[in-house]
């Protein structure tokens, strides 16, 4: 369904982020995508949505090569990818809903949005995605007044409600903690799992990663150095990955932790 | 409201949360606004015909920002010129050295509160006088010349510097200035090792900031017979020599940048 | 920190030497400065009517007291121009200065080459000149009255305004941004939701802010002829009405003291 052909992006300062990235992700697939800190994992998910405009190459969207549209066709292919991000990035001073419903913005007319005056089966939406995680009745409440975890899940909101066949999902857990982590995680992977959707998280945990995702990208340097299953990760692999580490000890917490859950599930 | 469900929301419209709550509040706002608006605008008496005329020698001032007279009249913009920076200094120096000790008595974490009422007066008094007033009074008791423009645009320094100064103060990081008292330091040492430190850079940032506010007001003091370059824009305006005029503003314009450009330059460096 | 060693003996100083004489010789010359400065203040000063300072003071201020409480009847239309001089200023300036705030800032204008530097000269231009100034010229070019002091305080506010909004513009979270560009939407829409929300409170603040400093210039525009209570202000002194003269600065200061007042309870409920 994605199809990324050398996507290859070099920074003005003459960094190169991503060295003709090839990449196939089919139809209601997860992917973790790992790697160290400026591997090029934020880019490579802003270059698929043209946040960042990547230097040369392809991004086949359903056969629709994403880097050759216009603003306007670009707009409408925006819609098909939702975006979650690594600090929530909520308008802060609008409300929960407010939030929820820009996710609409691009179906929308300006006045329409500017008035927020969103269509009824929008609204209704609305509505229905924030009782599934559990924040209907903060809907009028500042998105600032809201706890991270919370916010996180506005987010997922407001990406869900655009509809999409894809989520782009950025370091969905960098600003939250363990336990909060897991929780959207897991709702992430089941919210796709209900709606068929395909998602690319950008995660640094692997432990997190192995926990819910079938299968992992390893990037280094802005080229793929992985792509299996979670298990196939060994410690030469995340040596190869992250560099140097004593990877043992991550590798067997992320068992026992595994069997954590299972026994609490 | 935590026990609202799915289905008594879903199908109902959804407003964004109105700013003021009360309804009856917030139209009697919006409604009083707008009357207002239209009460003063119908108040207002503006004769279309003058403007129309007026807008010829509009254009001609325009025009005259092109081809600015810096020439004919020179030793005048020159005089009224310098006398505006020499006042402008002279003020900055005495108004700044003058609200360093106000703004700490203004400070009510560090001044005892009969020193803090004195000094919280004395900046009210500074900045609830306009300059252009004070500077009025100024002449009537002194006479025409620098010397009330000097006296005027020091005294409105102390109210803005020090009210700023005090409030940085107010503001610092108490643990640092507790633990300089901590180790037996007396009233003045304390003040220099305690609480200087934390509230010098923005002091030299402020200062810079006042003195560029200086020049802008040392300009207009002219107007009431208070010394500076003001006198000279007048007499330019009154003859209607827009070349004049515009070579002044420009030259007023100048200095605001380059005081601008160098107390961006200072701030970078202090912090 | 150097530690010199003197014989046996090290000993800590705070500076080198050098640091230590080229920071006497800056002080010496700041010094030298400021002397001369004064000394051209001096000159322009005839000392005799200085001397004769506190016997004037006194004088004026026995002529000025009691105030003319009567003179108030006649001060209800010109405390009504000033309060409109300010309120249609300040409007204005902010609808003018909204889309120059806009071109200006670095990350929403349209183009960093051409448009900026030409938002950023109308911010300074406006900025570094009075609103005295430009109201002098206005009565010039529209003819003196109330408009004349609107259109006044309209332009000198631009500049203000449309500097700290753009600074405000500058600082916002740019992945609140990003995201609402990821959701499809149009250029005017990342404005609506994106930008709009986060700089809403530092406008309604600027708004505020610049409305009270505008009240405060409004009452002295009538000095020039430009309507309001600076009118009667100019008129009273001109036949040298001490008693009016009280009165009128207790109204302004009175006007100032609310304005301040109204400014911060609005400022409180905004943020």
């Amino acid at each position: 369904m994605l199809r990324l052909q050398k996507l290859t992006k070099t920074y003005k300062t003459g960094d190169q982020a991503l060295k003709a990235i090839d990449l196939d992700v089919p139809k209601g697939q997860v992917l973790a995508l790992i790697g160290p800190s400026g591997a090029g994992k934020s880019t490579m998910i802003r270059c698929i949505n043209r946040l960042v405009e990547p230097t040369s190459g392809a991004v086949l969207l359903e056969d629709v090569d994403l880097t050759g549209l216009g603003s306007g066709a670009l707009r409408k292919a925006r819609r098909e990818m939702g975006m979650i991000f690594q600090e929530y990035a909520l308008v802060e001073r609008l409300t929960v809903m407010e939030n929820v419903l820009s996710g609409r913005l691009g179906y929308v007319g300006f006045w329409r949005s500017f008035l927020r005056r969103y269509p009824q089966p929008d609204v209704d939406e609305a509505f229905r995605l924030l009782d599934r995680v559990g924040l209907l009745h903060m809907a009028d409440k500042r998105a600032d007044e809201l706890s991270g975890g919370q916010r996180q899940r506005v987010g997922i909101c407001r990406a869900l409600i655009q509809n999409p066949k894809l989520l782009l999902v950025d370091e969905p857990t960098a600003s939250l903690d363990p336990k909060t982590s897991r929780q959207i995680m897991r709702l992430i992977t089941e919210l796709c799992q209900e709606r068929g959707l395909a998602a690319i998280i950008n995660i640094h945990d692997v432990a997190l990663a192995q926990m819910f995702v079938p299968r992992v990208v390893g990037l280094r340097f802005g080229e793929i150095v992985y792509d299996g299953l979670p298990t196939g990760l060994t410690p030469d692999k995340l040596t190869e990955i992250y560099g140097e580490e004593d990877w043992e000890a991550t590798i067997e917490k992320v068992e026992e932790e595994q069997e954590e859950i299972e026994a609490a599930e | 409201m935590s026990d609202v469900t799915l289905d008594q929301m879903l199908g109902k419209s959804w407003r964004k949360p109105a700013f003021v709550k009360n309804a009856a509040l917030r139209w009697t706002l919006i409604v009083g606004f707008v009357v207002y608006l239209i009460a003063a605008y119908l108040t207002i008496e503006v004769d279309w015909g003058r403007v129309y005329v007026g807008l010829d020698r509009g254009w001609a001032f325009v025009l005259a920002f092109t081809s600015p007279d810096f020439t004919s009249r020179w030793s005048d913009i020159w005089s009224g010129l310098l006398e505006s920076i020499v006042m402008t200094v002279a003020a900055s120096v005495v108004g700044i050295a003058i609200s360093i000790p106000i703004g700490l008595g203004a400070a009510r974490n560090i001044a005892p509160l009969p020193v803090y009422m004195i000094c919280r007066g004395i900046v009210a008094i500074s900045r609830a006088l306009q300059e252009i007033i004070v500077a009025i009074l100024l002449v009537a008791i002194f006479g025409f010349g620098p010397l009330a423009g000097f006296l005027t645009l020091s005294f409105a320094t102390i109210g803005f510097l020090s009210k700023l100064l005090a409030e940085d103060i107010e503001a610092m990081d108490r643990v640092q200035a507790e633990a300089i008292k901590a180790s037996g330091a007396r009233w003045t040492q304390w003040i220099n090792y305690g609480v200087q430190p934390q509230v010098m850079p923005r002091l030299v940032g402020l200062s810079i900031y006042r003195i560029d506010i200086n020049f802008r007001e040392s300009a207009i003091l002219g107007l009431v017979g208070a010394g500076g370059i003001g006198a000279t824009l007048n007499t330019a305006f009154d003859r209607y020599e827009y070349d004049t005029a515009a070579a002044i503003l420009l030259l007023i314009i100048g200095i605001v940048m380059a005081l601008e450009y160098l107390s961006g330059i200072v701030r970078a460096r202090v912090q | 920190m150097p530690v010199l060693a003197r014989g046996d003996a090290q000993i800590w100083r705070r500076r080198t030497a050098r640091e230590s004489l080229t920071r006497a010789f800056g002080w010496l010359l700041g010094l030298a400065v400021f002397a001369v400065c004064w000394l051209m203040i001096s000159a322009k000063t005839t000392w005799f009517f200085v001397f004769d300072a506190p016997r004037i003071a006194g004088d004026i201020w026995t002529r000025a007291t009691p105030p003319r409480w009567e003179y108030i009847t006649q001060l209800g239309r010109p405390i009504w121009d000033t309060l409109n001089i300010a309120t249609l200023g300040t409007l204005i300036a902010l609808c003018l200065a909204v889309p120059v705030a806009f071109l200006a800032a670095r990350n929403t204008t349209p183009s960093a080459l051409f448009i900026r530097p030409v938002a950023l000269l109308i911010i300074v231009s406006t900025r570094s000149i009075n609103s005295l100034i430009w109201a002098l010229l206005l009565i010039a070019i529209i003819g003196p009255g109330v408009f004349a002091g609107v259109i006044a305080i309209a332009i000198r506010s631009i500049g203000f305004c449309a500097k700290l909004l753009y600074e405000a513009i500058e600082e916002i979270d740019q992945t609140q941004v990003e995201a609402i560009t990821a959701t499809g939407a149009s250029r005017w829409q990342v404005m609506a939701y994106g930008i709009v929300p986060q700089i809403l409170p530092a406008f309604a603040g600027i708004a505020v802010f610049r409305w009270d400093i505008n009240i405060r210039e409004s009452t002295v525009l009538g000095l020039v002829g430009a309507g309001g209570i600076g009118l009667q202000l100019s008129a009273s002194l001109n036949v040298l009405a001490w008693p009016q003269v009280s009165l009128i600065l207790i109204v302004i200061l009175v006007a100032v003291v609310i304005s301040e007042w109204v400014s911060a309870k609005v400022r409180g409920a905004i943020i």
